[in-house]
């Protein structure tokens, strides 16, 4: 088959997108596939059209490509695509609308508020602030409603951290969130659609290795991080946690595969629902690739299988 | 044909197709984790990487940047003076050389030198691949990891990966307007004398400094320069930009008040004529330069013996002087297009440097103003700058930024400055709507101010390093 990688992008994650499509590339072509490899741009549907591929593997990350308008265009060309279409793409990226509809259909996430930039400016939220300060107990995670990676994810340890921590949230969106802090362990639950539909893989946790509470920025970088995978979890604890990633992929609605990351509290150790990314990276160091492959599924088998489904998704 | 192994997967289509053994198999991530060494582990995070590959994209006006303009560099003198080499050097220009450096090179770097006043012999110099080559030298040969470096408070961004890739504890010493606070600095070597730890080298960029563009005042060139006789500690003098002055009078180089026994002195072409040609130079006491010597030679080799016979054509059959000139005029009208764009565009709130030379402009915003995620807002509005905290070691910088204007058109830098002055007044109207106080007016409603590039005293936030630069301590 002809197989377009998109990858690149001028979103905030583009080397990331060009690490993941240059393996995936790679992947394809050992497979025996013809690959064609597209750096998005505004030449997008222009290339497209005169390279006419088979199938579209999206590669991308973040804004552009992670968030429903590249699947959108994709469906207009009639190209199939891999992973989840644009409705879920649309839910996942914006992490507020993603955990309204968890809490709507019962699945535990951390308590959150979230406003728009609009309603600092015109409806006077701030005066709400207090309020939610008080509701929400310090410290405060703040974040951007829909940045992909760590940038812009702030702790506000006192309210009069809170402002600060809101407006870098607002470089990257018009949408934030201020949300419980969850003291505990950090899983990632990826799911992999299978002959019998969605699959939980074996659970990553991440273990910082500096023992910097609040360093996001060294989530996923080698060396700094530790990776366990299969996370050392009594097993109704992990039955648990898959349970509800399989849940959570199905109430957001995402196909192929996707990754959902959840905090084990250490205090009361319930399980919780932060986000889910419907393409999560596929690097060499990422955690998806890192599942399958303790699932037993070479890199070159999870490509494989993610093109087929996006080809068995195709109107005929 | 190859025998295949098994294959790992199931293969699409019917189609046997083989997956050697995955070369970068997931599992791997914990294999090679247990191979770096731990000085890749302080390395700079992904995040800000990330955020800076996107400064790269053309549509950006990049204020991030620290490049010389080359265009202004005559394309037939290239090509002429290329061919020249070619056609009489072709042998020795493809040629390994002497890892000192070729004699025909030393010319011109003493030509260089002595037009800022120093006297040096060709035994003195060691040619290096760039000035950064200089840094990294003189780290391998100095540094064991834990020992102490002081630099400035900002320090050059593209030191701060060599000291920590030779783990190095930095110690940053603040700046003013006339550089590194001499008096910090001696209450840190004090500090670190109670400690028992004795730094082994200060490393300093004392004109026009990247990246605050300040300039160290010779009274404190000659306080640095007898700290360092009378602890006989090594200075690190970095200066690529010295003849790159637009205002005031030229200062002697600590390597020219030390009398060459304490200052190890790094010079670069890639300023004065080009960085493509990877060519710097250091000048240094004769034991340590023989330690230098050894660890080039273990690095590369040599230096590109091309560039070398290059530069010798150039300063025998061009005015390197008139170029310098020429350099310096266009990088004069670019800074004061930008010191007057930031006055008329940045909110009062924010101070900046006024550099007397160099490439560099340092601003410094209301602390509450995070530049790391305030980049990440300027680039949807496509435009980019330096975060400050690339210029910390100890996670410092926040709020600042490095702008350049050497490398950037007289119309991008002003569109460029008005675009990130309108992202920053946008996030202080609502860091003061969230706070109550009252929506921060912008400088830009209000009558032009006589002193544009002065400090603002309102900006004094606590806890402030480099900017204001009010004090004039030391």
């Amino acid at each position: 088959m002809k197989v377009a990688v998109l990858k690149g992008g001028d979103s905030l994650e583009r080397q990331v997108s060009l690490r993941s499509g240059a393996r995936v590339e790679d992947a394809l072509d050992r497979l025996g596939h013809e690959v064609v490899a597209v750096d998005v741009g505004p030449d997008l549907v222009d290339r497209l059209g005169a390279e006419r591929p088979d199938v579209a593997f999206v590669a991308l990350h973040g804004r552009g490509g992670e968030d429903g308008t590249v699947q959108e265009l994709l469906e207009l060309l009639g190209i199939p695509y891999t992973a989840s279409g644009p409705s879920a793409c649309m839910r996942c990226m914006d992490k507020v609308v993603a955990k309204h509809a968890l809490r709507d259909a019962g699945v535990p996430t951390p308590d959150f508020y979230a406003f728009s930039q609009a309603a600092f400016e015109e409806l006077g939220a701030a005066r709400a602030l207090p309020a939610i300060e008080e509701r929400l107990d310090f410290p405060i995670v703040v974040k951007p409603a829909g940045q992909g990676s760590a940038l812009g994810i702030k702790f506000a340890a006192t309210a009069d951290d809170v402002p600060g921590a809101i407006v870098a949230a607002f470089s990257y969106d018009t949408k934030v969130l201020l949300e419980r802090h969850v003291a505990g362990r950090d899983l990632a639950v990826s799911v992999l659609e299978g002959p019998d539909g969605p699959e939980a893989l074996p659970i990553v946790e991440a273990v910082p290795q500096d023992e910097s509470f609040y360093d996001f920025e060294s989530r996923y970088e080698i060396g700094r991080t530790r990776f366990i995978c299969p996370a050392d979890l009594p097993d109704a604890v992990a039955e648990r946690a898959r349970e509800l990633a399989l849940e959570s992929y199905r109430v957001l609605g995402c196909y192929g595969f996707a990754r959902v990351d959840l905090m084990l509290d250490s205090a009361s150790g319930e399980l919780t629902v932060l986000e889910a990314n419907v393409i999560p990276g596929l690097t060499d160091t990422s955690l998806l690739p890192l599942a399958a492959e303790a699932a037993g599924i070479g890199f070159g088998a999870l490509i494989a299988r993610v093109l087929e489904l996006a080809v068995a998704r195709a109107p005929a | 044909m190859t025998i295949d192994e098994t294959p790992r997967g199931p293969a699409p289509g019917g189609e046997t197709t083989s997956m050697p053994p995955s070369r970068s198999g997931a599992r791997d991530i914990e294999r090679y984790a247990g191979l770096f060494a731990r000085r890749t582990q302080v390395m700079k995070s992904s995040a800000m990487r990330d955020l800076m590959a996107v400064t790269a994209r053309p549509e950006v006006i990049s204020l991030a940047g620290g490049l010389p303009d080359t265009s202004t560099f005559p394309a037939e003198d290239f090509s002429a003076l290329m061919a020249r080499v070619g056609a009489d050097d072709a042998a020795r220009a493809l040629q390994y050389g002497p890892t000192e450096g070729l004699d025909e090179v030393k010319g011109p770097i003493m030509e260089v030198m002595a037009a800022e006043g120093m006297e040096v012999e060709p035994d003195d110099l060691l040619v290096t691949t760039g000035g950064q080559q200089v840094i990294d030298l003189v780290c391998k040969t100095l540094i064991d990891p834990g020992d102490v470096v002081i630099a400035e408070a900002p320090t050059y961004p593209g030191a701060a990966p060599v000291f920590v890739s030779y783990q190095a504890d930095v110690v940053q010493i603040e700046m003013d307007e006339a550089g590194m606070r001499i008096d910090v600095l001696e209450q840190e070597l004090e500090r670190l004398d109670r400690e028992g730890r004795a730094p082994k080298f200060i490393y300093t960029v004392p004109s026009f400094q990247n990246p605050a563009g300040v300039t160290l005042s010779l009274e404190r060139r000659r306080r640095l320069v007898e700290i360092a006789h009378r602890r006989e500690l090594l200075v690190l003098e970095d200066n690529p930009y010295g003849m790159l002055r637009y205002e005031g009078e030229p200062l002697p180089t600590l390597y020219t008040l030390d009398g060459a026994e304490f200052v190890i002195y790094l010079g670069t072409f890639s300023k004065i004529l080009s960085p493509g040609l990877r060519l710097g130079w250091c000048a240094a006491p004769r034991p340590v330069l023989d330690k230098l010597n050894l660890g080039k030679g273990a690095a590369d080799l040599c230096s590109s013996p091309l560039s070398q016979l290059f530069v010798r054509r150039y300063f025998d059959e061009r005015d390197w002087l008139a170029y310098v000139g020429k350099l310096t005029g266009v990088y004069r009208r670019r800074r004061d297009i930008m010191l007057e764009a930031l006055a008329e565009h940045f909110p009062r709130e924010a101070t900046w440097t006024r550099p007397q030379g160099g490439l560099f402009i340092w601003a410094k915003l209301p602390d509450f103003i995070d530049t790391t995620d305030l980049l990440a807002r300027a680039l949807r509005d496509h435009v980019a700058f330096v975060p400050g905290r690339a210029a910390y070691l100890d996670g410092r910088g926040g709020t600042e930024m490095r702008l350049n204007f050497s490398g950037v058109s007289d119309d991008a830098i002003r569109e460029g400055v008005r675009r990130i002055g309108e992202v920053i007044r946008e996030q202080l109207a609502l860091y003061g709507r969230l706070t109550g106080a009252e929506p921060a007016a912008s400088r830009a409603s209000e009558p032009a101010r006589e002193a544009p590039a002065s400090p603002a005293p309102a900006a004094e936030a606590p806890g402030s390093q480099v900017l204001p630069l009010r004090r004039k301590a030391g």
